[in-house]
């Protein structure tokens, strides 16, 4: 027990505070003379267009990715619930994105939309729908990014929801069929409220990871800048960019400090508005 | 839509049902299909095109004309891939047997025995969760550099790795599962005069298994994957791993579209091996571990 706990105090609880202290000190790895601001860190962060971007970008990558990911997660587990052969294949398939390396997935993704060769304005043409420019464009690119993610994720949802639907009592569906229940009606009263805990946990965990996004941005860009006029830019990327790009290491940490609360107060809201108790 | 199929979704163990070819079913497998062909498409595409010829490459065609390795040869002698995948197996390896060995005694510790202050363990254990990694990044980052380990070859490897060792989320994992272990069969161990450790070795760790399994493809695949703490901490390039270096590719050798598919084909192998193995021990270990609530 007490490896574990020496890890957990080192390794995460006192990096946690040593980050806190770096935010209020002038800190940067390369110079001899770390000289102590107090708040100044965290009022330049008011004042920082590049930061507020940031935040806008990584909101909207949550609100397109977090439900984009749960309602077909779900979708693509019910079809599977019906079906009997071929399951287990299916279910690889699908599983087949989420292994794949992000670095990877990020190549592939901008041969796919490229706006010279790529095989998806190929396949517009041929449905007479103009090119589009996708990752070069200001307006398009966060959308292919999230879209990006939201392949990748897939195939976990789909196991996630899987898992849920499995720990359903097959009693309920029997009991409401003798009511007379619809199939919708079913689906509403039982499986819905029932996978409660699956979609909480789907939803927190997303969002949270959403709120960390990094990878996938980098890899598409091959900068730290953050796309097209900075319109993929996220929190984590521009804390990379501030610390190990410019090394404005104390800066970098102040913009840690934010994302730690804006990522604590998001997921207590959401455990506290969307656990309802399900007593069965 | 009617309930009896409704009622398939509950367990896939349920005894089959009357054989009907309903038009429901037929439509269930088109749109799985239908999904799976556009889900798959961005996959199929990295691998034709790794076996596609210079010539080719820019060619619209989705099948090759003349499939041909060359991609692959010229990954695998021209650049450090072989090294970059040795690293990547060798970090990913050594991390996955660690989290399963300290999480599932972690867990276990948690689940079968009492002590003082053991839910304030368990809360503050999961509660890093919440803990951004960008935030834990920078003081790691002053830390590995301020004790020098960057450049040598035990130093840099446990760089890479350290933050990985034990997982949360693995321990949170490993307690649901060995709560649902009945403490007779414990009991009745400890009468037989078997040691903690050996109980804890040879009785419940075996009875956990598809936990095991679960916990070890995902901690395996998070640290094959793993991009940013790598990417900043490595600093010689024959201490890159598959993510780092690959995406690195890019600047050095210019975009070198067939290279960069036969590198990305290549790392996919070994997890998804492993996904087909144990898929079913997989989502048996999401289903039981109370993942679902």
């Amino acid at each position: 027990m007490a490896i574990p706990l020496i890890f957990f105090l080192v390794v995460r609880f006192l990096p946690t505070f040593v980050a806190l202290r770096l935010s209020l000190y002038d800190w940067n790895i390369l110079k001899e003379v770390q000289p102590y601001v107090g708040g100044k860190n965290y009022s330049r962060l008011i004042q920082d267009g590049i930061f507020g971007k940031a935040l806008v970008n990584t909101a909207l990558y949550t609100i397109i990715g977090v439900p984009a990911q749960i309602v077909i997660g779900l979708i693509v587990a019910l079809l599977l619930g019906k079906i009997r052969a071929l399951q287990g294949v299916f279910r690889a398939l699908y599983f087949a994105p989420y292994v794949t390396p992000i670095v990877a997935a990020a190549w592939v993704w901008q041969w796919l939309f490229s706006p010279q060769f790529g095989p998806v304005n190929t396949f517009l043409i041929w449905l007479h729908i103009p090119p589009q420019s996708f990752l070069t464009s200001p307006s398009q690119a966060l959308a292919t990014t999230a879209a990006l993610v939201v392949w990748q994720n897939l195939g976990f949802q789909v196991v996630l929801f899987l898992a849920g639907l499995a720990a359903i009592p097959s009693t309920f569906y029997e009991a409401a069929e003798i009511d007379g229940a619809s199939g919708s009606q079913s689906f509403w009263k039982i499986t819905l409220p029932l996978l409660n805990p699956t979609i909480v946990f789907s939803v927190v965990t997303g969002t949270i990871s959403y709120l960390q996004l990094f990878t996938q941005v980098v890899n598409l860009n091959f900068t730290d800048q953050g796309g097209p006029l900075g319109s993929t830019m996220t929190v984590a990327l521009y804390i990379y960019q501030m610390a190990f790009g410019r090394f404005q290491t104390g800066y970098a940490s102040a913009i840690t400090v934010v994302l730690f609360a804006i990522i604590l107060v998001i997921t207590l809201l959401q455990l506290r508005f969307l656990t309802k108790r399900v007593n069965y | 839509m009617t309930v009896t199929q409704k009622s398939e979704i509950g367990t896939t163990s349920l005894p089959k049902p009357p054989k009907r070819r309903d038009y429901k079913t037929v439509l269930a497998y088109l749109f799985l299909t239908v999904g799976a062909i556009v889900t798959l498409f961005p996959f199929a595409w990295m691998i034709l095109t790794s076996l596609k010829s210079f010539q080719e490459l820019f060619s619209l065609g989705f099948w090759p004309e003349s499939p041909t390795l060359a991609n692959y040869s010229q990954v695998i002698t021209q650049t450090k891939f072989l090294t970059w995948f040795g690293n990547s197996l060798l970090i990913a390896g050594v991390t996955t047997l660690s989290v399963l060995f300290f999480d599932s005694l972690v867990g276990y510790t948690l689940a079968k025995f009492e002590f003082p202050g053991k839910n304030i363990v368990f809360i503050l254990m999961l509660s890093t969760l919440m803990i951004p990694t960008e935030m834990l990044i920078i003081p790691w980052f002053v830390g590995v550099t301020d004790i020098h380990l960057l450049n040598s070859t035990p130093g840099a490897y446990f760089s890479i790795m350290f933050p990985g060792l034990i997982s949360a989320f693995g321990v949170f994992l490993m307690r649901q599962f060995f709560e649902s272990l009945p403490n007779d069969l414990i009991e009745a161990a400890r009468i037989d005069g078997m040691s903690e450790f050996g109980i804890f070795w040879r009785i419940a760790l075996p009875l956990v298994r598809p936990a095991l399994a679960s916990l070890a493809i995902f901690t395996f695949l998070g640290n094959w994957n793993a991009f940013l703490w790598p990417l900043i901490v490595i600093q010689k390039p024959e201490f890159r791993t598959l993510p780092v270096g690959t995406a690195l590719f890019n600047g050095e050798a210019g975009t070198q579209w067939g290279l960069i598919m036969a590198a990305s084909s290549l790392a996919v192998i070994p997890v998804l091996l492993v996904f087909a193995f144990f898929q079913k021990q997989i989502i048996e270990g999401i289903v039981l571990t109370g993942l679902k609530g």
